[in-house]
């Protein structure tokens, strides 16, 4: 199994464990990630409020630097895999669209045709291409006694409904049943962490976080698992903040899905980042596993 | 040619719909509010987005450009996945959003400065940089949430989350031609 890969810009730094976990999962599991030579930022939602053209455009670049040989490029954000994605399917439903994206892709010296190539988000590839055969019989480490909190957010799926439920995904619950751990039925799984607002307006962002936050502690959560790292980053680096603004004492590790990939394939924990997180995950993770 | 029939002169909401992929759906609102009903932040808003294209058929124009409604929408894409009509809510939110910066609308919320900050740097180095960000949008911007912030950031820095300097890609020229040439086909300066 082979795919282009874009990391995208968080995973450089402030998710360097989301980064460091996926390319390790990726080997375990016989998944050849090909990073994108010299990919550019998606531009996130930011760009798209400036200037649309432009805001395709940048993110094309990226599409058409796919190598010849592949047809897949798989992405681990939430935003990048949805501004890839998105950009493919406007320039195939709107050709006058798609027509002055590859003018301005011509500019680079670059050209991309939609269709060509396949954006997959990389819960799909895990869960859907590997599968659960060959990741339970890489289990090594049961994440047995492990309450985990699936928690998908917004732009992986939606407004596309073609990756897993929009309102109510499965996808990553199946994948921590597979490795053995207690699943949360979390309801709030799909809601908003709200993306950029920490940025822009405090009271409304955190009381968005607040509610992930209150219902995994309702459910007895140990952990949140999430899949992006604008998600990770509100629930995690804002929680003590939360916490002060709202009179509570919410203390929930949360982490990427690969981590917790990762330690049931019996990567060691120096190997997927753990430690990077605010909220630190260890006391939870090694009183639960510790028999194991 | 008949004297009665007139070409309809064009108005805002053509616009609007002009500039927003499959916005001619904009037109089949039943006015049910499950959008409204279905967002995070309906209860910030100033108008709800049923409310907005209400207000956009009609030509409200100011009303809806002052607004805060498209800067409290934090593209979550519920309303868009849950409208019977299949109208692209988020991307009308984004049509007004450039809308708003373009016209000179949108002091009402920091967003616009973020989305420039953020995307200066993209611009520039073709990588995003939080630090710069940080720097650039929170100091000039908000500083009294920018001293907030300060213990965050020396948490995410302790733990090798942050980064002083930017990323940049190799070939930042010809990302720069590409956003040039779109700018110029878009119209935009």
């Amino acid at each position: 199994m082979k795919y282009a890969f874009y990391p995208g810009c968080s995973l450089e730094v402030n998710a360097a464990a989301y980064d460091v976990s996926v390319r390790a999962v990726a080997r375990v599991l016989g998944v050849e990630l090909v990073e994108l030579d010299d990919w550019n930022c998606c531009g996130a939602t930011e760009y798209f409020s400036q200037d649309e053209l432009t805001a395709c455009a940048v993110i094309a670049r990226n599409l058409a630097l796919v190598e010849p040989s592949m047809n897949q490029l798989t992405a681990p954000c939430a935003a990048c895999f949805l501004n890839l994605k998105k950009v493919d399917r406007l320039m195939a439903e709107h050709p006058d669209l798609g027509g002055k994206i590859n003018e301005a892709l011509a500019a680079g010296g670059l050209h991309y045709d939609p269709g060509r190539v396949r954006v997959r988000h990389l819960l799909e590839v895990i869960h859907t291409d590997v599968g659960e055969e060959a990741i339970k019989a890489k289990v090594v480490r049961p994440l047995t006694g492990l309450r985990v909190a699936p928690y998908y957010g917004c732009q992986v799926v939606r407004p596309y409904k073609d990756v897993d439920d929009p309102e109510y995904p499965v996808k990553m619950d199946e994948l921590f049943r597979w490795l053995g751990a207690e699943v949360v039925d979390y309801p709030v799984k799909s809601h908003c962490c709200g993306g950029h607002m920490t940025q822009i307006s405090e009271p409304e962002a955190f009381e968005l976080i607040r509610r992930l936050l209150q219902s995994a502690l309702e459910y007895d959560t140990d952990v949140i698992a999430c899949l992006c790292p604008m998600c990770q980053l509100n629930m995690d680096a804002y929680q003590s903040r939360v916490n002060g603004m709202f009179n509570t004492s919410f203390h929930i590790p949360v982490l990427y899905f690969t981590q917790l990939l990762g330690l049931a394939l019996g990567v060691p924990e120096k190997d997927l980042g753990f430690g990077k997180e605010i909220v630190s995950a260890g006391p939870v993770i090694h009183a639960k596993l510790a028999a194991c | 040619m008949s004297s009665t029939t007139r070409a309809r002169k064009r108005e805002w909401v053509d616009e609007v719909i002009a500039e927003t992929p499959n916005g001619h759906r904009l037109r089949h609102c039943i006015q049910c509010g499950t959008c409204g009903g279905s967002c995070p932040n309906g209860a910030e808003m100033d108008y709800t987005p049923r409310a907005v294209f209400n207000l956009i058929v009609a030509g409200q124009k100011d009303k809806v450009l002052s607004s805060n409604t498209m800067w409290q929408c934090v593209s979550c894409y519920f309303c868009t996945a849950r409208c019977p009509h299949q109208i692209p809510i988020t991307d009308i939110m984004y049509t007004l959003k450039r809308m708003a910066i373009r016209e000179g609308y949108g002091r009402t919320s920091d967003a616009p400065a973020l989305a420039k900050a953020f995307t200066h740097y993209v611009d520039k180095y073709g990588r995003s940089f939080e630090m710069g960000l940080a720097s650039r949008y929170h100091l000039l911007n908000r500083p009294l949430a920018a001293m907030k912030m300060g213990g965050m950031g020396f948490n995410m820095f302790k733990r090798g989350r942050m980064a002083l300097t930017p990323s940049r890609i190799r070939q930042i020229d010809q990302l720069q031609a590409i956003i040039r040439k779109a700018r110029q086909l878009g119209g935009a300066s």
